[in-house]
């Protein structure tokens, strides 16, 4: 970086999502379908930050009755209501990533039959 | 907020509760709950999703192998290119990576947002006389090469003059990755440390310490603390962290550490035998085996007669660890940007102490959690999930040092 470039102001949107340097392992087998669930990752935590911040102002409105966004930026939960929050976002990723634990329940009873070859059974039973 | 689970409830604490000093980046509401989401996220992927690729190994993939192979994997490396094949591994390695990359982008908008306010807060408060930095030395070769643990720009880029962003978005972001398991200033392992070495020798009076790779301080504050009458030198290559961890401990109220911008493999401004205790913590699977050899002989050089050395790192890729468990603690060297990570934990530690002048009589061995510190925050004793290679339970490869005169040749 140059000395110039030391003084102009940071573009942080670009510098804090920049590629970190050694090229990227891809895993899925299809790369487009991996960058598909990037994006999917990154709404389901911007989702989880809206859901605490909604959380946040029912909080305040609860229990003052008024909120300034001071107050919201600053809030800190109780010890009691951070643990109910955090089992939230538990629940929460359970839903979103419902897929993979039914994924390896399947790995556990894989001699399950599909419903077309159990409604055969059925025929012949 | 409702929640439907009447399970005990043990995820990690809410990410306002870490502990605060004048250098720690501020969060506003919804950036502490991005690092909310992610530490969940890490938990949830080590705690729910990681056990079922057990399963498919056990299932699936190792018969398989045989099958093809006519005989089981010989090596991790083997289990690794296996465990590649199968659709759940990947879909998790896929989650693990993104996670990383998230954590990171989240750190650095949080950090960059308010950089020259935090250079500013760190030159106001590192005590000039406990920062040492030294403009010539540059970074080596095995960090420039790719950026540790993702983290772009690693450890040492300059984005403003008396930089720390570097180390900001460290601190502000560790706890997303163990979920609070290193305790509410995340110097679980220096506390660790600490445990260990009153254990060990009761009254030892440390007049010098030396931290290799200190990073940001984190580790050797509470080791500092704990023997406030020693001088804690505290090596890095890197500015950034120095500048960060000299005004961190200032504001922590720790005086007894010097910051100096060196390299670890040469040490050369200090003398021979100048050290009572020389350690590090989670430093040496950052360097190469060049530097490892030439690190190991600098400990063996600086420290003093009756001394100790102590080497933190996860345990070794040993025959008593599962193929498996071996694979699956291998994946931040591949898919982390760690190069060195594997090859470390392969190598015989203490074959490279013998190398450099260590008595293998006198070796030491011995396992040391994180003691988190802090409500809230859960000691990694306790932690029945395993994340792994993450999890804080390390391993201590050391050496006791004859004092003078004693059993001398
Ligand atoms: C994982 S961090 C260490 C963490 C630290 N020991 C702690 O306990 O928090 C690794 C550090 O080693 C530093 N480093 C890498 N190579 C080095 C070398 N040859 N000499 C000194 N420091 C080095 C990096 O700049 C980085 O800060």
């Amino acid at each position: 970086m140059s000395e110039d470039d030391k003084q102009a102001p940071l573009d942080v949107v670009r510098l804090a999502g920049a590629k970190a340097r050694g090229k990227r392992p891809y895993f899925l087998e299809d790369p487009d379908v991996e960058r598909v669930l990037s994006i999917a990752m990154a709404i389901a935590g911007e989702l989880a930050v809206l859901r605490q911040r909604l959380d946040t102002i029912e909080e305040l409105l609860e229990t003052r009755g008024a909120l300034t966004r001071e107050e919201i930026e600053t809030f800190v939960p109780s010890p009691a209501h951070a643990e109910a929050r955090g089992r939230w976002h538990q629940e929460y990723l359970a839903r979103i990533l419902r897929i993979l634990q039914q994924q390896a329940e399947a790995q556990e009873r894989n001699d399950e039959p599909t419903s077309s070859e159990a409604g055969a059974w059925m025929l012949r039973e | 907020m409702q929640a439907t689970s009447t399970m005990d409830y043990d995820g990690p604490p809410d990410y306002r509760t870490v502990g605060r000093h004048a250098l720690l980046p501020n969060t506003t509401h919804d950036q502490a709950e991005r690092y909310n989401f992610l530490a969940h996220l890490n938990r949830h992927l080590a705690a729910q999703v990681l056990p079922g690729i057990a399963v498919a190994y056990r299932s699936e993939i190792e018969p398989s192998f045989r099958q093809r192979h006519g005989r089981a994997p010989a090596d991790r490396h083997e289990v690794r290119r296996a465990l590649e094949g199968h659709a759940f591994y990947r879909i998790w390695s896929a989650l693990r990576r993104n996670a990383m990359e998230m954590r990171q982008q989240s750190g650095l908008s949080v950090v960059l947002g308010q950089l020259r306010e935090l250079i500013d807060r760190s030159a106001g408060l590192a005590d000039q006389r406990r920062l040492r930095l030294d403009p010539t030395l540059s970074p080596p070769r095995y960090l420039t090469a790719v950026d540790h643990h993702c983290m772009p720009g690693s450890y040492y880029t300059e984005r403003l003059d008396q930089d720390v962003s570097a180390a900001a978005n460290y601190d502000s972001g560790l706890f997303v990755t163990t979920g609070g398991l290193l305790g509410r200033l995340a110097d679980g392992g220096g506390r660790g440390m600490v445990a260990f070495l009153k254990k060990l020798r009761p009254d030892f009076a440390p007049r010098r310490i030396l931290d290799l790779g200190c990073g940001l301080g984190h580790n050797v504050l509470p080791i500092a603390a704990a023997y406030p009458d020693a001088q804690v030198t505290a090596v890095d290559v890197a500015a950034p962290m120095l500048r960060y961890g000299a005004a961190r401990a200032a504001s922590l109220g720790v005086d007894n550490v010097t910051f100096v911008q060196a390299d670890a493999a040469d040490l050369s401004a200090f003398e021979d035998g100048c050290f009572d205790w020389v350690g590090s913590i989670m430093f040496l699977h950052e360097t190469s085996l060049a530097a490892l050899k030439r690190i190991m002989a600098e400990s063996r050089r600086l420290i003093a007669p009756g001394g100790l050395v102590t080497h933190v790192e996860q345990p070794r890729y040993d025959a008593s660890m599962p193929l498996l468990e071996q694979a699956l603690r291998d994946w931040d060297a591949f898919n982390n940007n760690e190069p060195f990570w594997t090859k470390l934990h392969e190598i015989d530690l203490d074959q490279l102490m013998v190398e450099a002048g260590f008595d293998r009589s006198r070796l030491i061995h011995e396992g040391v959690h994180a003691i988190a510190d802090g409500e809230g925050f859960r000691d990694a004793a306790t932690e029945k999930v395993e994340d792994y290679g993450r999890k804080p339970a390390w391993r201590i490869t050391g050496a006791e040092v004859p004092a003078q005169g004693y059993d001398a040749p």
